[in-house]
């Protein structure tokens, strides 16, 4: 008789364990993430927004609450705003012929070739390259007196291009250098999606008599649709927040000024090398103002990967 | 990574290294400098932190021969980044070597913190004053001239190098004394310039960028970018406006080479003799052997427009997070001994900030070959006798970074420069 209460109760732990053990032990297997980015995500996130609230450097011990004062400042500042209007031109002059290049690239190895992996491996090496190397090769290849592409340019009956000396030369060159690391990247992705596209569906249209662009773009955007949505926000993302290409072009490319400044015109400082300056480049080291820079910085991204994403979201979906 | 963890990268990037910062503020402390000294027989590795190569390294090898138990290891950063990752390391009390080169541009902003660096006093050294050229032994005091931070290594007296040949091209005198002659004053050497444009040779500039150029033309003022109360004042001391005028003329005339100093393309225009002439503190001399390997007997040197001035140097200082602030304390001694600058002058090129050397025959008499054996030695040795020093300011190179600016957005026809001047006061007004 006594046996029975005892498996009873064993039976009711048992279950008591079960239950916790399929409600908590989810959360328990994510918390290590969460924890983590309390700890190195949101805690700094929030701490910079505390911080641009003060006029704080780094070298004086005391902290002036000051309010929003540091944002109103940061309106009114030209230089952000500069920074700003080159981050949008570098971000639309890379990301938009990186995008439809990694689309055509995807589409040109979405079928049977030879040495396939190879390909797609070769996708990636640029990819890998340290920033810093490609910069460097970049540089010397845009140089203004001894570069190869103004050599290049010169058959042509070019002139010497000082490409980092202007604004649109300038932005050009470092989109080159962004595209050349990203394209292949996206390009892999891209060709992820496309391999779950039926192959049904292109044997019907070429029957049809669709030829490959048509293919490309009834067929495959189409039917990519998420994928690209995903590609354009996180290429948005990154593109918005490029700080080493222009941060070592302006070391590299002889035009004068110093790495922080993206030229002496800062023609090429971009939102993240503005933050970099205000906190970093100079002997000041105003952290509020920085913060404040970057809290707006990420206002701005957010805004413009929204604004990316309702327009990605209209590429049709489906097929008609 | 995810959408989201992209986009928080950098925000959190810099908070994370803040939060770090005031951490290690929080947890630091007070350094303590007076710690005891290392057990004898205990084996000691002090880092020399600096901004480029000072030319040490065979003294460090002299040094651990009679020290056998100190290990040395030397941290080299880009120019702007060691000073400003110095600032950082002192702010959070950890990082900082135990002896730290500091540019002479510098200089002021890390002397007005007497508290993070040692005393060198503490160890005797200030029984090196007499030694010293007055001015530089004064640089290396706090502010109220109570303490020793740092002990000077070079001073960089002006000259002016040139390409022999291509003034021989050009139709210009190349004997020394003869161009010296041509330059007495900067209109005079802008006047050179434009007879050495006439000649009209291919890809050849007269000189580099006017960056340096000013810098120089600056500190043959009596008093530069900041007045004795630290007070910048950039928009009315004469000097300065002069020095920009004549610098941008240069880029008017077409003179310059558009290469800014230190930069991959300047190292180029070295190699492809981009340009003939390039002013030339003592220490430049080291660089251009450096970068002009092949063009070994074509430099020269002849003395500078407009009178004595320094252009760089540097001091080493000790931070007070050092652990062995005795033994950092000692090798500073050591390295910027007498003997130990005139070596380094011999082999690197940075004079000596030692006057008794001036007059020494071994550094008065020296020539090198790569220069045409010019009298290098004498020149610079009367170049550091015409020094007058002048009072830096704690934002120097914030200035210095603002004007540099303004005078490549000349140079790249951004503005006039009258534009470019406006904008240089109203980037000066910001620096606080």
């Amino acid at each position: 008789m006594s046996a029975l209460p005892l498996a009873i109760t064993r039976r009711r732990r048992r279950s008591v364990r079960h239950t916790l053990d399929v409600r908590v032990s989810p959360y328990a297997y994510v918390a290590p993430f969460f924890l983590l980015f309390c700890a190195f995500g949101l805690f700094p996130l929030a701490y910079t927004a505390w911080v641009s609230l003060h006029e704080w450097t780094l070298l004086s011990d005391t902290q002036t609450f000051v309010g929003l004062d540091n944002y109103s400042t940061l309106l009114a500042d030209g230089y952000f705003w500069n920074a700003t209007f080159n981050t949008l031109s570098i971000g639309l002059l890379s990301t938009v012929p990186q995008l439809a290049l990694a689309i055509w690239l995807a589409h040109l190895l979405n079928r049977r070739l030879r040495m396939q992996t190879l390909f797609r491996v070769a996708l990636l090496i640029p990819n890998v390259t340290s920033v810093v190397a490609v910069v460097v090769i970049f540089s010397q290849l845009f140089g203004r007196d001894f570069g190869l592409i103004n050599w290049v340019l010169s058959w042509f009956g070019a002139g010497k291009i000082d490409w980092a000396a202007g604004t649109a030369t300038s932005h050009i060159a470092l989109s080159v250098m962004i595209m050349w690391r990203w394209t292949g990247y996206n390009a892999l992705i891209f060709l992820a999606a496309m391999q779950a596209v039926p192959r049904e569906l292109y044997e019907a249209a070429t029957i049809d008599g669709a030829g490959t662009f048509t293919q490309l773009r009834k067929i495959t955007m189409p039917m990519i649709r998420p994928t690209i949505i995903f590609v354009v926000i996180v290429s948005t993302i990154g593109a918005m927040q490029i700080i080493a290409e222009p941060m070592l072009f302006g070391q590299s490319s002889g035009g004068g000024g110093v790495m922080v400044t993206g030229g002496p015109d800062r023609q090429f400082q971009t939102l993240a090398l503005y933050v970099y300056e205000l906190a970093f480049g100079n002997a000041t080291f105003d952290f509020g103002y920085a913060s404040a820079a970057s809290w707006l910085m990420f206002v701005a991204v957010v805004i413009v990967s929204g604004i990316n994403f309702l327009i990605s979201r209209r590429v049709k979906g489906g097929l008609v | 990574m995810t959408p989201r963890v992209r986009r928080l990268a950098l925000p959190l990037l810099t908070a994370s290294v803040l939060a770090l910062a005031i951490a290690a503020c929080g947890g630091g402390g007070g350094g303590t400098a007076t710690e005891a000294s290392a057990k004898p027989g205990e084996k000691i590795k002090l880092t020399v932190g600096s901004f480029g190569d000072l030319g040490f390294k065979p003294l460090y090898e002299e040094y651990k021969k009679t020290h056998p138990n100190i290990e040395i290891v030397e941290s080299i950063a880009q120019f702007n980044d060691h000073h400003s990752n110095l600032v950082k390391r002192l702010a959070t009390n950890a990082g900082a070597g135990d002896i730290e080169a500091v540019e002479v541009g510098y200089i002021s902003t890390f002397t007005a913190q007497p508290g993070k660096f040692v005393d060198l006093k503490q160890y005797g050294l200030d029984k090196r004053q007499s030694d010293y050229l007055d001015w530089k032994w004064q640089q290396g005091l706090s502010k109220d001239g109570s303490q020793v931070l740092g002990l000077g290594t070079d001073v960089g007296g002006l000259a002016m190098c040139y390409r022999k040949d291509l003034f021989e091209k050009a139709g210009l005198p190349s004997d020394r004394a003869e161009v010296a002659k041509l330059w007495p004053t900067w209109e005079e050497y802008i006047a050179t310039g434009k007879k050495f444009a006439a000649a009209n040779l291919p890809d050849t500039k007269f000189t580099d960028s006017p960056g340096e150029l000013f810098r120089a033309m600056v500190n043959q003022a009596p008093t530069g970018l900041y007045d004795a109360q630290d007070q910048i004042i950039v928009g009315t001391n004469p000097d300065v406006k002069k020095a920009w005028d004549l610098s941008n003329q240069l880029t008017q005339e077409g003179l310059t080479a558009k290469l800014a100093a230190f930069s991959p393309p300047w190292n180029t225009g070295f190699a492809k003799g981009s340009f003939a002439t390039i002013i030339c503190p003592a220490w430049m001399t080291g660089f251009i052997q450096e970068q002009a390997k092949d063009s070994s007997g074509k430099w020269d040197i002849a003395s500078v427009p407009g009178g004595g001035g320094n252009s760089g140097g540097s001091h080493l200082m000790v931070p007070k997070q050092s652990k062995h602030p005795k033994e950092a304390a000692e090798l500073i001694d050591f390295l910027t001994s007498k003997d130990n600058q005139a070596r380094v002058f011999k082999e690197e090129g940075t004079f000596p900030s030692i006057p008794a050397l001036y007059d020494d025959p071994s550094i008065r008499n020296f020539t090198k070959p790569f220069f045409g054996d010019a009298p290098i030695g004498q020149i610079y040795s009367d170049a550091a006798k015409a020094l007058k020093p002048q009072h830096l300011g704690p934002k120097e190179a914030d200035v210095r970074v603002a004007i540099g600016n303004g005078l490549g957005r000349v140079e790249q026809g951004k503005q006039t420069p009258d534009e470019a001047w406006a904008q240089v006061l109203e980037d000066v007004k910001k620096i606080k």
